[in-house]
């Protein structure tokens, strides 16, 4: 993986698989502090405690067509490397949390990379999901809802073309308001 | 920030074509991208992103763009499936952006297979 958007991509895809309705993708980052999390929380089918403690090996999977299920070692990797830490927490029925946490500043830190490409290709794939996307710098939040969006659309699905373009473009400046506040013309 | 006023205007232009849409009719030409973490490593997320993008942009009111898991062949990914009504199932294999495009025009609106970029081709080179 290039940047960390696709391992968030890849672990969402876990909540895909899980019958989550509802993911929430946080990213919380600190600037003065350096210091980055990611958390990707879902309700959906929960995994048992034994389950919880093999995904982090390599060679566990649920899955039938190969042997290997690297989706989480690769994501934790990331946030170790950085000198941060990983962690998931499960419950059967209820649903999954998994929080990486990087220190930025790290020379092995990867670049965040492209969050919109990551939260459009959810949307517009799993239209019948929900997903909320949170994403707070140094106080200031970005906040993008699909249940707020769908509620507006009525009977327009929100994977058609041009309401996927809408959501490309709101993501796209509410991460740039995020990074460059000064520009904003009031 | 977008406004929601602006996705209400959005709604009701959007409310035109969705009845041209046909999701689910035995008509549609299937696209189907492997989105495991072995195809998003190997590219797929930006593979993906074309195909929907250039069905929109030709208003392709018959190709539905979806998913997939691991389908087992790693080592070709990204991978790509293309479901055509008459049930041909065509596989690309090592896909790009740039083979995206072209397979949009080539094969999704003229009906022509790239067979450059299919597995028996890819598959049995090097």
């Amino acid at each position: 993986m290039q940047e960390l958007s696709l391992n968030v991509l890849d672990i969402a895809q876990n909540s895909v698989r899980a019958n989550a309705t509802l993911v929430t993708i946080t990213m919380e980052e600190d600037s003065a502090a350096g210091t980055l999390r990611i958390s990707i929380a879902d309700d959906g089918c929960g995994m048992s405690k034994e389950q919880v403690a093999r995904v982090m090996d390599p060679f566990f999977t649920t899955r039938t067509t190969r042997k290997v299920g690297l989706g989480i070692p690769f994501f934790k990797l990331t946030a170790e490397a950085t000198g941060g830490s990983f962690s998931i927490d499960s419950t059967l029925g209820v649903g999954t949390t998994t929080t990486a946490f990087y220190h930025t500043g790290h020379i092995d830190m990867m670049p965040v990379g492209d969050m919109v490409s990551t939260m459009v290709t959810l949307i517009s794939m799993n239209p019948k999901m929900d997903f909320v996307y949170r994403h707070t710098l140094d106080g200031r939040e970005f906040v993008l809802d699909t249940r707020e969006i769908k509620a507006v659309l009525e009977d327009v699905p929100i994977d058609s073309p041009e309401v996927v373009l809408f959501i490309r473009d709101s993501l796209t400046e509410g991460e740039e308001e995020l990074k460059n506040p000064e520009t904003v013309n009031l | 920030m977008k406004s929601l006023e602006e996705l209400r205007a959005i709604r009701d232009r959007a409310r035109v074509n969705v009845h041209l849409r046909k999701e689910n009719s035995p008509d549609n030409i299937r696209v189907v991208v492997g989105m495991a973490t072995c195809g998003i490593a190997a590219g797929a997320r930006p593979v993906l992103t074309t195909f929907t993008e250039e069905v929109a942009k030709r208003n392709l009111q018959n190709v539905m763009v979806t998913q997939t898991g691991c389908i087992g062949l790693c080592q070709y990914e990204p991978i790509v499936e293309v479901y055509e009504p008459d049930g041909k199932v065509t596989t690309y294999v090592k896909m790009t952006p740039e083979k995206a495009v072209q397979i949009v025009n080539d094969h999704l609106v003229n009906g022509k297979v790239v067979n450059d970029y299919t597995i028996g081709s890819v598959g049995t080179m090097k």
